[in-house]
């Protein structure tokens, strides 16, 4: 039985298409995902994130406890910024993606996939153990929306005193908006500015409708979660579950920069990233020459054989042409001339450097 | 509920056919429900004008953001005619997917594949949806 977040509602009475994701029954789309999406790079764009995890850690030793628990360093994040890393095995293979705030000194928030959110409170407290800190899954606890886009913003500000120019990216503050009291984030998976208004369940609804009602004049669309793959994918944003998986390490997926072995102490999973090889395949971004999309699981060919998988394919709205990321062998990127095989037949698409899209600043 | 026109003949395939009384040349597209269940169309590719198809071949795809899905021969025959409109403007299947969003046309030459009522379409679909 899927569950539904507290705008199950709401999505109803857009007449959202809902579909089950990691368990939970989520907009896939409104109307058209191309219109959501486009609306994201231009305008602005709300989502429902409340399928997502939160999990406080907090006591005298927070910052030391995932500091062993995390592949970063979390123990110097100052208070109200926030941090994106990962948490891996002791084989080193990633178990999810997170960002982690420091609410206060003694009190983190992990924010952790829909679909992994459960085995990584577990993890945490069982490493968290010898520390002097107490683990919380506090996911029923929270309501998540984002607003993204260029009128983002604008679109807040008309909501809030807080002080919006003055909070970085990844950075978070408490604030009211619309007379609710939440957590404002300046983080996102779009590759826009952006803020995610961490809320109480009971007040997501009354959230969603002032923030509809603001940025009703500034071109704001409520997006599913077919738009939110497209951004981040433009993005060059690694999907747990496509690009990350308990089988990779943070080095395979190119994100090696996020594990800190400069911090003090041990780490779990270190021992096993210090001796690594160097990976034989790379992630890298696929622009199809053609029109047919290469999508998820589709072969990476050269010649007829097989040199890797796609792992995230889809048309891009604003590139005009298809797009992916894929997992392909070192030897083969630098022999070039590489295809997808896209259900029988050999596509030829280029190689290019991730991301496919950065905003303009 | 998405509209399932009276007078047109369906497949299990989510496909609709038009002239199948005259017995002469159908015309083939996709019905509002699987262009629905879709999302947006950004790429149609259609079978080959002067190409023998039989019921049931795999003759072009359709692609959404999300998913592609296979175009089916309903009706085997000659292909006879294709509509570069919507190869050139795919999410004309999203907006008039009975209309200026039809796929092509085939001389018919055997017998359809089993057909169905626009009565029978709307139970097979109120299943699904």
């Amino acid at each position: 039985m899927s569950r539904s977040t507290p705008l199950r509602e709401v999505h109803e009475g857009l007449g959202a298409t809902l579909t089950d994701f990691a368990g939970w029954q989520m907009p896939l789309r409104y109307g058209s995902e191309s219109a959501e999406h486009n609306a994201v790079r231009t305008a602005a764009g709300l989502f429902d994130l409340s399928h997502m995890g939160e999990i406080h850690v907090t006591g005298p030793q927070a910052g030391e406890a995932l500091d062993y628990a995390l592949v970063g360093h979390l123990s110097v994040l100052e208070p109200g910024r926030a941090r994106y890393t990962m948490i891996v095995t002791e084989d080193g293979g990633v178990l999810d993606d997170l960002i982690v705030y420091r609410l206060a000194p003694e009190d983190f928030m992990v924010v952790a996939n829909a679909s992994n959110y459960a085995r990584v409170a577990q993890e945490l407290t069982e490493r968290a153990k010898p520390y002097d800190a107490q683990v919380e899954d506090r996911s029923d606890a929270y309501a998540l929306v984002a607003i993204q886009g260029p009128n983002s913003t604008a679109i807040l500000g008309k909501l809030t005193d807080a002080d919006l120019d003055g909070l970085k990216y990844y950075a978070g503050l408490p604030g009211t908006v619309a007379g609710f009291e939440v957590m404002i984030a300046r983080t996102g998976y779009t590759g826009e500015d952006g803020f995610e208004l961490f809320a109480r369940p009971e007040d997501a609804a009354g959230l969603w409708n002032a923030l509809t009602e603001a940025g009703a004049e500034l071109g704001l669309r409520p997006c599913g979660l077919s738009a939110r793959d497209t951004l981040r994918l433009e993005a060059g944003m690694p999907l747990y579950g496509n690009e990350l998986t308990a089988e990779m390490t943070p080095f395979d997926a190119g994100l090696g920069r996020v594990v800190k072995f400069d911090k003090p102490g041990d780490f779990v999973g270190k021992a096993a990233l210090s001796g690594r090889p160097a990976p034989e395949r790379r992630l890298v971004g696929l622009v199809a020459r053609g029109r047919r999309v290469p999508r998820h699981g589709y072969p990476v060919t050269r010649e007829g054989e097989v040199v890797g998988v796609v792992t995230s394919g889809a048309p891009s709205q604003t590139l005009g042409k298809p797009i992916a990321m894929a997992y392909v062998s070192a030897d083969a990127l630098d022999k070039g001339g590489l295809t997808v095989d896209i259900r029988g037949s050999q596509e030829p698409v280029d190689v290019v450097d991730l991301p496919f899209y950065r905003r303009s600043k | 509920m998405s509209s399932i026109p009276e007078e047109l003949s369906y497949t299990k395939e989510h496909e609709w056919i038009a002239g199948v009384e005259d017995g002469l040349t159908v015309t083939v597209g996709v019905t509002a429900f699987a262009a629905e269940q879709l999302g947006d169309v950004v790429f149609v590719q259609v079978p080959e004008v002067g190409s023998t198809v039989e019921a049931g071949d795999a003759v072009g795809e359709v692609e959404s953001t999300k998913s592609v899905s296979d175009i089916y021969a309903p009706i085997g025959g000659e292909i006879v005619e294709t509509n570069q409109a919507v190869v050139d403007d795919p999410s004309l299947v999203n907006s008039d997917p009975y209309g200026e969003g039809w796929l092509f046309r085939v001389r018919i030459e055997g017998e359809p594949e089993e057909l169905l009522s626009a009565a029978e379409y709307a139970t097979l679909t109120s299943g699904e949806s």
